[in-house]
């Protein structure tokens, strides 16, 4: 958690300098990430399908900043951004989405399925609505060991409309336990619009509903989401029960590679990556503020290039799991 | 007679019966896409794989019907939709998706004509695409068929080529039971010849796809032209076998499979599902407990590992039975 003298905004819980530097640097890793990728997958070397998180990188880090290792969250089909979040290693993610050895889970998994237990990280998920009940899960044991810890299931707004998630909702308000659902407002569900979807249009209120407090916030202003976000996060290790943040953010790709996004208007993704670009509204406020320099922004984005250039370098070079893996890992014990 | 694809014959098979029959409807996630988006195109996607496309301008909202992300609900309001007089055909996209949405068609649609005295009529049509081999991982490559094979109430089908398809999905349309209708992914682009008309393929009729002499091959879905290609090739050397496609594992034409074992005397049985409870083992077993004075030699059983389907494109390489491991148990079960 980030400490420090404060140069943070009234709206914001205390960022230090150290703080905002790693919040960028943590976007931006995600933003090269996903970048990168949409270029690699044209080579056809990256096996399966994969939904790049680009566009929505300041509600993943906005969240994950306010977390520790100790604290858990559980992802989705688009994680790779969830996972850079919470910690995960960069190159070791770029090793399982190519199907390699010694990929964070020795390519058994692919970019669908990383995990990362010592950083918390319990698992992106293909299924959706697969995660938030294994959220309930995980408070129940954060709130037996009473150290004030807290997990965080992300979701699109599409998972909202799932029955899975609502047993969840409501058994985390029965139980009380702390469980923060994060709702991704992106517009669509692959290639169907919130607004037809989710009944209410109004994801936020559904969850108070089930007596739960629930926030929106603007997910392309990091700042929101990390003060709006921390604000439910103090609350529940305190003991306050679950809550909900939904931000309204946009996906700068299709739902997966290859998507030719026919239900977008024309221009729209354009448009939103003029408006809607979170590095950049960053960017803008540090600066303007005087919090920090344009050069210390420039070092990081190149920093970041070449541990994503170093990731794809070692991702194309790693060797692929023996046969013998496809037998291993089935059972603990058997 | 066109080349189809297995893809396009059942959109075939679905556009000839929505024109015939006003009961049916179509639902599921992204059947037609786009509602709600900010293009205004009604028709954004027609199905993930395609297959439900230009039924939405053709039929309308009210028969091809968008729904959310709840599988549970989807699977319900087909089963409701059926028992109030409609057909309707719901699309699960993934069959792995079964998983979120087992109960209404374990307990509910499969059920009903039973537990109501006979008096239910659950025509609902299932479409859940299966199988490995696009790395998907684990959560999207199964073949599950066995487990709905399992339950009594439902018939299941399991198509190998554009034109059984086409003519399964007719059948299954016009019949008065659920039907969990599989669809292998990777045989979408397959293609064959499909008449440009309706016609329907019995359930419980497998298909001789080969004829031979001295083995017996059952393949199922993707192993059929897996089985396919190393027959052809035995056969130059003077090997021969039966090829039986089963097209429907509920019901099982037993009376194919057991008489071409009667005349070879050997079985080989290829399925891409994981080995314990299968459609296999149920297949082995029924020759073991139907035929077993026929079998020369001990049945050859070849299935995926008991493993979920990994990632990586080696491993799931290994997963799948591939044709030198069909080829090496044809081979086997000769040498006894
Ligand atoms: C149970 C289940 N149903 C359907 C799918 C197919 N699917 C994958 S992602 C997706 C859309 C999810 O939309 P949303 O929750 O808004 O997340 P986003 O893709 O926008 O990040 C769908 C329908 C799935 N993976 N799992
Ligand atoms: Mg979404």
């Amino acid at each position: 958690m980030p400490t420090g003298p404060s140069t943070a905004p009234a709206t914001a819980p205390a960022l230090s300098r150290a703080a905002l530097l790693r919040a960028y640097r943590q976007m931006k890793t995600i933003r090269e990430f996903e970048e990168r990728l949409h270029v690699e997958i044209q080579t056809g070397e990256i096996p399966g399908f994969t939904h790049l998180y680009s566009g929505q990188e300041a509600v993943a880090v906005g969240v994950c900043e306010l977390l520790s290792d100790a604290d858990y969250i559980v992802s989705t089909h688009r994680g790779h951004g969830h996972c850079i979040a919470k910690g995960c290693d960069v190159i070791g993610m770029m090793k399982e989405i190519y199907g390699r050895r010694d990929g964070l889970c020795k390519g058994k998994g692919g970019s669908m399925h990383i995990a990362d237990f010592d950083k918390g990280m319990l698992g992106a998920n293909a299924i959706v609505g697969g995660g938030p009940p294994i959220a309930v899960g995980a408070a129940i044991a954060c709130r037996n060991r009473g150290d004030g810890t807290v997990s965080v299931a992300f979701g699109g707004d599409g998972s909202a409309n799932q029955g899975t998630v609502f047993e969840a909702m409501n058994m985390a308000v029965v139980l009380q336990v702390p469980t923060l659902f994060v709702f991704e407002n992106n517009g669509y569900s692959e290639h169907t619009g919130a607004d037809y979807a989710v009944g209410s249009k109004d994801i936020a209120g559904r969850a108070r509903g089930f007596g739960m407090p629930a926030e929106t916030c603007d997910g392309a202003d990091f700042f929101d989401v990390y003060a709006t976000m921390g604000r439910l996060v103090e609350r529940a290790r305190q003991g306050g029960g679950p809550a909900t943040l939904e931000p309204r953010i946009t996906r700068f790709f299709g739902h997966f590679e290859g998507d030719p996004q026919l239900y977008r208007a024309k221009g729209e993704v354009q448009q939103q990556r003029q408006t809607m670009d979170c590095l950049v509204r960053f960017r803008d406020r540090v600066t303007q503020e005087g919090w920090l320099e344009t050069a210390e922004l420039d070092l990081i984005d190149a920093e970041v290039l070449s541990l994503i250039d170093t990731a794809v370098v070692a991702a194309k070079a790693a060797a692929p799991p023996p046969e013998a893996d496809l037998l291993t890992d089935v059972y603990a014990a058997y | 007679m066109a080349q189809k694809s297995m893809r396009d014959a059942i959109n075939d098979a679905l556009h000839l019966e929505m024109a015939r029959d006003p009961s049916i409807i179509v639902l599921g996630e992204d059947v037609s896409g786009g509602a709600g988006g900010t293009s205004g195109e009604r028709e954004a996607s027609g199905g993930i794989f395609g297959v439900t496309k230009g039924l939405l301008p053709k039929f309308g909202d009210r028969r091809v019907i968008d729904t959310p992300i709840s599988e549970s609900a989807i699977m319900g309001a087909a089963a409701g939709a059926a028992l109030a007089g409609l057909r309707p055909v719901a699309e699960l996209m993934f069959a792995d998706f079964v998983g979120v949405s087992l109960d209404q068609i374990f307990n509910q649609m499969a059920k009903f004509r039973y537990m109501f005295g006979g008096k239910a009529r659950c025509p609902a049509v299932v479409r859940l695409a299966m199988g490995a081999g696009m790395n998907m991982g684990a959560q999207h490559s199964q073949t599950i068929y066995a487990l709905l094979t399992a339950v009594p109430g439902l018939k299941v089908v399991v198509p190998s080529n554009a034109y059984d398809a086409k003519g399964l999905m007719i059948t299954a349309l016009r019949g008065d039971d659920p039907v969990m209708f599989f669809e292998h992914k990777a045989l979408y682009p397959r293609k064959s010849e499909v008449p440009d008309g309706a016609y329907t393929i019995p359930f419980g009729e497998a298909a001789l796809v080969r004829e031979g002499e001295h083995v017996t091959v059952v393949a199922i879905a993707r192993m059929v032209p897996f089985a396919e290609k190393v027959i052809d090739a035995l056969a130059k050397e003077g090997i021969t076998c039966d090829l039986i496609d089963p097209r429907t594992t509920s019901p099982l034409d037993e009376d194919t499979i057991l008489e071409s074992v009667e005349s070879t005397g050997r079985l080989v049985v290829i399925d891409e599902s994981n080995p314990r409870c299968s459609v296999a083992s149920d297949i082995a077993g029924m020759v073991a407990a139907k035929g077993f004075h026929s079998l020369k030699a001990p049945v050859q059983i070849i299935t995926a590992p008991h493993t979920p389907v990994p990632f990586a494109r080696e491993l799931e390489r290994a997963y799948v039975p591939s044709p030198a491991r069909i080829e090496a148990a044809i081979r086997a079960v000769l040498k006894d």
